[in-house]
């Protein structure tokens, strides 16, 4: 086994300082090693979207970052997007819109439709299907997703201006 | 636009809380990463536990030596099946269409002598973290014998193929019960099925046109997204804890006692929620495992199956092969329907062919039928239930051939449906009689829809359509509502909540007690916590343990009637309870609302609290439909679909946003099944694309809007008059994107996946047929 490393990163806003095994994932790290089990694992090798994160404003999937590549890195996960006295608009929509239902893509899902709309705050249906592609949902037939991304994308322009 | 329209004989009965569409009660959690699914389970102590698992289809295992995995640092247990009871015994064990008896089972979680599945377990290991453990199969040294591999159907049920159990006999049934008799004739074949009514020669000779055809569908996977996981914790005390996500917990706690040949009572399953299951998530593959490890290393131990054990190792829905025949007269009336179906079981018996033969031509009216059905052996993983098992395969070949012979026919579709639909009092294939039911209903909604009115023009543009039947089967569910101080109630039960249901069986408890949705508090407990509960399987849930939920709740206003009685000093007969307000009938002045009663209860002779079991033998009958337009690209033979609409009589939406949901997300999955899915395997017969890369579902971008139409005829069972939504809508989607691309391209696909390959040689081979014609 190799020695751990010692890494720090802001997380969520917060400067956070650990331990990891050279060998594991930043998922991995998340989960396991500082307890934070919001993001989800669907397959750890990519292809889910389940364990979408978002690193210095770019949305990626922590299962295919080591632990040790978050050093100095900006991390944002789905702990860090509610406010505490409300909800994210993007997560309010996905409610209102029925947009899960078992909710194990939910995370993910928002997490890279925020990355959306921090980069393109009005897209088309079909622009957040591309961007979607990679997070798999199973259980919604993604009608009810593409529709709240839209509501929320009104709702969140509407409140800019 | 999602439309919820067409509602036909709409009950006059108006609800407050039924057929609204309220927030979910666990929704804020989902959104927000706080759940706790199986796998975000943790405990001080944790171990994590692996499974070595067959490279080999089929071979005969001579040795296992685990001595190097057992020195590896940090390596705390490591087990096989030795260290499992021998002749494991219990009852057959709950799992919905999906029964299995406990030597199989035990079996099918770690192999003896043999091993019948590439992924089939040998053994596995508990360590202080995944990565020792990973390290630790690799030392592990198994000798195995190869043996010859059986990976098709057909070859499987032939006389002369080797036999993969050499105990298995054939069991011949006519019985939709499944009751018959043993033929004694060793085979592949475990079960033989067959239903028959009339007489086919006589129904044959009346058609002026028949159209036959064979069809095979390759094995498929659920998809659920969040892997298999179980803890397992064997305390000192002898008492076995299992924490995991599963559709069926009593299920899980009766097998994993039953493999560990300890008493039910001394294991306790803690449901976590659950990221999909569709069927898939019923047997305890994990469980018995997990905890045989933490009986050995004296510690709680977890384990995650990886994505291509998932694939590998858990149960798929059967590959088949179908021939179906049907013969109708010139003004288009059916007189005879002949379908032979034969279902891959994977390594043990117990593919959903009874759920196959009973839907078949449930929509149709057929005086002379024959269903056969032959339940087959071979060398894959053993199959699980995946929604409407053994359904969307037989649909696909009944309504291929409908569509075929209407068009023969030259006439519309739809209306050939609509001539020879079934309706009350007809028989179903199984020879059961049809209860009330929406099918003409759904029919008529479809043909009147803005879709199908609409032409659809343009070259290689087809419309396909198609209509699904299912019968759900029913199961008994447990409910404990406790009344609180402030007027709101705690509602309890043991259904694993899978896509919204506690909301929607909370919602039925609303309706009977005056209260609002988020009055209820719906949680789901352990198995010690509430009395026994079917599986979260069969589209049962919101039917059954509703119906649970509302005994209860009836049993809850009729306490709280006692109680104002008591105070008002009438008799309970003299107190009326309407919207939620109790008034005396002798002074109406006296009057309580619930919330006003329930802050008097503990002042008045205690809290009120109540429980019950309900449920059904039978949740009925549903149907669905869909009409899809599709493009098909004749340079590659690839299809994009235009446009979609999904139909569905639900009898009563209770939330008719999940309703929607279950609606799309069927149909969804049944794109998948039709345009891309399938185990591709490899020249030895293994699993080749065990990934979501290479095991292909439809993502964001393949798939167009699902339109929903929801019809509502009320169901007799059920005092709100609901139908078991869950599984019919994946049904109809293979045929109908068939139908879709032979009338964009004239060819008939008869094969699933229909991907781009083989739509493009089928395409190829038609206009070479039609060329030599000419
Ligand atoms: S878990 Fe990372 S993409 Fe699936
Ligand atoms: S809601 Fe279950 S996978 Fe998306």
């Amino acid at each position: 086994m190799a020695d751990k490393v010692r890494v720090q990163s802001t997380i969520n806003e917060e400067t956070v300082d650990f331990l990891c095994e050279p060998r594991q994932s930043l998922l991995e790290t998340l989960r396991d090693v500082l307890g934070m089990t919001g993001t989800k694992e669907g397959c750890n090798d990519g292809n889910c979207g389940a364990c979408t994160v978002i690193i210095d404003g770019r949305m990626v999937t922590s299962c295919l970052v080591l632990g040790v590549e978050a050093s100095g890195k900006k991390i944002e996960t789905i702990e860090g997007v509610s406010q505490p006295d409300h909800l994210h608009p993007i997560q309010q929509a996905f409610l209102e819109g029925a947009a899960l239902q078992c909710g194990i893509c939910t995370p993910g899902f928002i997490m890279a439709s925020k990355a959306l709309l921090q980069v393109e705050p009005k897209p088309s249906e079909e622009r957040i299907r591309l961007w979607l592609a990679g997070n798999l949902c199973r259980c919604t037939g993604y009608d009810k997703i593409v529709r709240s991304v839209q509501s929320a994308a009104t709702k969140m322009s509407g409140e800019r201006r | 636009m999602t439309t919820t329209s067409g509602r036909t004989n709409t009950p006059a009965t108006q609800y407050k809380v039924v057929g609204t569409r309220p927030i979910r009660h666990d929704g804020a959690d989902k959104v927000t990463g706080r759940a706790r699914y199986g796998l975000d389970f943790n405990v001080v102590g944790l171990l994590h536990g692996k499974i070595l698992r067959s490279p080999h289809v089929h071979a005969r295992i001579k040795s296992i030596d685990t001595s190097a995995a057992e020195k590896l640092p940090g390596v705390k247990a490591v087990v096989t099946a030795r260290d499992f009871p021998a002749n494991p015994k219990g009852q057959p064990i709950d799992f919905a269409e999906a029964g299995a008896d406990v030597r199989v089972l035990a079996e099918n979680i770690m192999a003896g002598r043999v091993v019948l599945y590439q992924g089939h377990a040998v053994a596995a290991v508990a360590a202080t973290n995944e990565h020792i453990a990973e390290e630790a199969l690799g030392l592990i040294k198994v000798e195995y014998e190869v043996l010859p591999a059986l990976l098709d159907v057909r070859e499987s049920m032939k006389p002369d193929a080797p036999l993969i159990h050499e105990k298995l006999t054939t069991f011949f049934t006519k019985d939709r019960q499944g009751r018959g008799e043993n033929t004694g004739v060793k085979s592949n074949i475990a079960t033989h099925l067959q239903f028959k009514r009339g007489d086919l020669a006589t129904g044959f000779k009346e058609a002026h046109v028949v159209v036959e055809r064979e069809f095979t569908t390759s094995m498929v996977h659920q998809g659920y997204i969040e892997p298999y996981v179980s803890t397992g914790q064997w305390g000192k005390d002898g008492r076995i804890t299992v924490w995991t996500s599963t559709q069926n917990p009593f299920g899980i706690r009766a097998s994993t006692a039953a493999i560990l040949g300890v008493p039910e009572s001394t294991v306790k399953v803690v449901s976590m929620e659950i990221g999909g299951g569709f069927g898939g998530k019923q047997p305890a593959y994990l469980d018995p495992v997990a905890a045989m490890l933490s009986k050995k290393s004296g510690r709680p131990v977890k384990i995650v199956m990886t994505r291509k054990e998932v694939f590998d190792s858990t149960g798929p829905a059967s590959g088949s092969y179908l021939r179906c025949k049907i013969g109708a007269t010139k003004d288009g009336r059916i007189t005879a329907a002949e379908l032979y179906l034969a279902y891959e079981a994977g390594a043990f018996p117990g593919s959903p062919i009874a759920g196959g033969a009973m839907s078949s031509f449930g929509p149709y009216k057929v005086e002379n039928m024959m269903v056969e059905g032959y339940d087959v052996v071979v060398n894959k993983p053993k199959v699980q239930a995946y929604r409407a098992p053994g359904q969307p395969q037989t649909n696909f070949a009944v309504e291929s051939v409908v569509d075929e012979l209407a068009q023969k026919l030259g006439i519309d579709p739809l209306e050939f449906r609509i001539k020879n639909a079934t309706d009350e009092g007809d028989l179903m294939p199984s020879g059961m009689v049809f209860p009330p039911m929406g099918l003409k209903q759904l029919e008529e909604a479809m043909k009147n829809h803005d879709h199908y009115k609409t032409p659809l023009t343009g070259p290689n543009r087809g419309r396909g359509i198609a209509v699904g039947y299912r019968f759900n089967g029913g199961g008994v569910s447990s409910a404990t509502i406790n009344v609180n101080d402030d007027g709101t109630v705690a509602l309890v039960t043991g259904s694993v909540d899978i896509g919204g249901t506690r909301t929607s069986v909370a919602m039925q408890a609303a309706e009977v007690l005056g209260l609002r949705a988020e009055d209820v508090t719906p949680t789901v407990v352990d198995t010690d916590s509430i009395g026994w509960t079917g599986t979260t399987a069969g589209s049962r849930v919101t039917f059954d343990t509703g119906l649970a939920a509302i005994t209860t709740a009836e049993e809850v206003k009729r306490l709280m009637i006692a109680r104002a009685a008591k105070i008002w000093e009438v008799p309970p007969a003299e107190v009326a309870f309407k919207d939620g307000v109790f008034t005396s009938l002798k002074n109406p002045n006296d009057k309580l609302t619930f919330k006003q009663l329930a802050a008097r209860l503990r002042a008045t002779g205690g809290p009120v609290t109540a429980s019950a079991i309900n449920g059904s033998t039978g949740v009925g009958p549903i149907f669905a439909g869909n009409i899809i337009d599709v493009e098909v690209d004749p340079e590659t033979g690839k299809v994009q679909i235009l446009r979609c609409t999904a139909f569905m009589d639900a009898g009563k939406a209770v939330h008719p946003s999940y309703v929607e949901g279950q609606l799309q997300g069927g149909t969804a999955q049944g794109i998948g099944w039709a345009l891309n899915e399938e185990y591709f395997l490899t020249k030895e017969g293994g699993m080749a694309n065990s990934t979501f890369l290479d095991y292909r579902m439809p993502t964001a971008l393949d798939l167009p809007l699902i339109d929903t139409v929801l019809i509502e005829v009320p169901n007799p069972r059920h005092p709100f008059g609901l139908r078991g939504v869950g599984e019919v809508p994946i049904v109809p989607p293979p045929a109908a994107l068939a139908n879709a691309i032979a009338r964009a391209t004239g060819a008939r696909l008869t094969k699933l996946p229909m991907k781009p390959g083989t739509i493009w040689e089928a395409v190829e081979a038609h206009k070479a047929a039609t060329k030599t014609k000419k």
